[in-house]
């Protein structure tokens, strides 16, 4: 099992004994998958997104990328094989959207470095790929959010990394534009990229239909396929809201909340 | 702008800026006076009589080219280190002075100037306390552990309010007669002081940092994504950071000792050249270093021209810098989050 996963989080702990963020987290995620995390806000899976990345490290525990311990990876080697993407934010500089890609390149790149052709191209194919090309020369800063999760989408594409990390990447963004987003991450699953993100809302999970962790007080509470563990009972457990998971048109999953339909019978 | 037009185009506009500008002060020169002693200097070309030959060497090469490589070399300095804060901390209103080098540095000249007669004392301790004002700043964000962009600030704005402070002591103690309007002066800026030996001691590694700024700068437009991006995209933050700061700081600081305290260049050079290149800092921290460069010149030349009496520079670039700040606020208010 562990040879064969892509990445394995092997008894992860952080946070001090009195005040632990994550408590012996262990997970074998294998390559193509789309690992919906959920969980209640401060439950840690930012904390845990950020382990996997390797912007914090585990205060007991390790995380291995293809059998390598990533503590004995270089940090660009890593940017090179693990993409993050962090929720939408406003960037304090008009950079065009395909300068903002062109940056997924500096991992491949040495000191003082400048950018090839051959880069440039990659940046352009990326745009392409999400069919945003049409926004390279744009501000960032002038994009809706929908756009701008979508540039940095492209930046990771760009970096060549097949592994993408997303930290609750569909807020802030309208209804609209998340569909979108998670059509792109199903696309690029069928071509063998790695998604691992967080959302806060369950139908994320429902919708990829591939694979969900709930996450409670820094333990996993569960851990399957969405069809599976995404049910009335654990969303009860672990957002303490009564949700009815209902199925439509015998294939869409729908989460409707029992007080505010005033527990309908179905 | 065209881009491939940019660099020598600016690089032409500095050159014919410092040009012009040895024609103008007290003795006037016309520009044919300054190519035609140049041309008998270096290529034995026409004939000048001795008497006059010796009088422009004089002025030229002890008064006005110093002068004029010195508003260069800090023009240049200071919109470089501007540039180079505002994307490393994610901040388009930022200065040089972010982390209090400036405050430190005219604390470090005031010191000199009470306690010793020696004006290399003065220029060393300038540049010493420039430095250990960031140090300050530093250290104060390494206490709280890391070197997180707010904690910087934070310990800046308290190592800044602890120079200031300490420099009220040493103007309350210093010779009101003598003393004090020396140290008033010299914080108001000024280049007449410069010579050719602190232009080399300082020019030097003033022109090794911008160049190494340059050179990082496409580290610049990670940073200015905000921390755990730039990590995630291999980049060694806190290690780059202490770099850039360490030059920017070494720039800073030097322009100190070369010609007192210069406001405002860092912060609205690095804004201007924004608008006129865009924010990609690989061309941006060039860019700016040339158009503070002009503009130091610019200014200069306005304040030892427009009244019999020179007007300290640092008086002149706030009273520019200032309104112009006011104008551009609108456009640049995002901060930090």
């Amino acid at each position: 099992m562990e040879l064969k996963s892509h990445i394995v989080v092997k008894n992860v702990s952080f946070g001090y004994t009195k005040k632990a963020v994550l408590k012996d987290v262990t997970l074998h995620i294998g390559a193509g998958e789309i690992v919906t995390l959920l969980g209640p806000n401060g439950c840690g899976k930012s904390t845990l997104i950020k382990i996997v990345i390797g912007l914090l490290r585990p205060t007991q525990g390790k995380i291995f990328l293809n059998g390598a311990d990533i503590a004995d990876l270089s940090s660009k080697f890593m940017a090179r094989e693990i993409a993050y993407v962090p929720q939408i934010h406003r960037s304090s500089f008009p950079y065009s959207v395909v300068d903002i890609v062109l940056m997924g390149r500096i991992p491949h790149k040495m000191f003082f470095y400048r950018y090839s052709d051959e880069d440039i191209t990659i940046a352009h194919n990326a745009l392409e790929r999400l069919s945003i090309s049409h926004l390279s020369e744009r501000p960032y800063t002038e994009l809706s959010g929908g756009e701008r999760q979508l540039t940095i989408i492209a930046r990771a594409l760009a970096q060549g990394a097949r592994t993408l990390i997303m930290d609750e990447p569909a807020s802030g963004l309208d209804y609209g534009n998340q569909l979108r987003l998670l059509e792109e991450i199903i696309n690029l699953s069928r071509e063998g990229y790695t998604f691992i993100k967080s959302t806060h809302s369950p139908e994320h999970a429902l919708w990829v239909a591939d694979r969900a962790i709930m996450i409670k007080n820094g333990a996993i509470f569960a851990d399957g396929r969405c069809d599976d563990i995404v049910n009335s009972e654990n969303l009860f457990h672990l957002y303490n809201a009564k949700v009815d998971v209902m199925r439509v048109n015998g294939s869409l999953w729908v989460c409707a909340p029992q007080a505010i339909c005033g527990g309908m019978e179905v | 702008m065209k881009r491939n037009l940019l660099f020598p185009g600016l690089s032409l506009i500095l050159i014919m800026t410092a040009a012009f500008s040895m024609t103008l002060g007290k003795y006037p020169l016309a520009l044919s006076d300054i190519t035609g002693f140049f041309l008998f200097k270096v290529f034995g070309v026409g004939s000048i009589d001795p008497e006059q030959c010796r009088l422009l060497g004089s002025l030229l090469f002890d008064i006005r080219m110093p002068r004029i490589i010195a508003a260069i070399l800090i023009g240049a300095s200071l919109a470089v280190a501007g540039t180079s804060f505002q994307a490393m901390f994610v901040n388009p209103l930022v200065s040089p002075s972010l982390l209090g080098v400036l405050a430190g540095a005219s604390f470090g000249a005031a010191l000199g100037m009470v306690f010793s007669k020696s004006w290399v004392a003065v220029q060393f301790l300038t540049f010493l306390f420039g430095f250990i004002a960031v140090l300050v700043s530093v250290g104060i964000a390494k206490i709280h552990k890391g070197n997180t962009i707010l904690l910087l600030v934070l310990g800046g704005v308290i190592s800044g309010a602890l120079f200031t402070s300490l420099l009220s002591i040493i103007k309350y103690v210093a010779d009101p007669f003598n003393q004090l309007p020396a140290i008033v002066q010299w914080l108001m800026g000024g280049l007449s002081l410069v010579d050719r030996k602190i232009l080399l001691a300082a020019g030097i590694p003033q022109v090794v940092s911008i160049i190494l700024t340059a050179l990082f700068s496409g580290y610049l437009n990670a940073l200015s994504m905000g921390d755990e991006e730039a990590r995630a995209l291999g980049i060694p933050v806190e290690r780059i950071r202490m770099l850039l700061i360490f030059l920017a700081t070494l720039m800073s600081a030097l322009t100190v000792v070369l010609a007192g305290m210069i406001g405002w260049v860092g912060l609205i050079i690095p804004h201007i050249t924004r608008m006129l290149v865009g924010p990609n800092n690989k061309v941006l921290v060039p860019a700016s270093a040339l158009i503070g460069a002009i503009y130091l010149i610019v200014v200069d030349d306005v304040s030892r021209m427009l009244f019999n009496v020179e007007i300290p520079i640092g008086i002149t670039t706030s009273l520019i810098g200032i309104p112009f700040f006011a104008v551009i606020l609108k456009k640049a208010r995002r901060g930090w989050s």
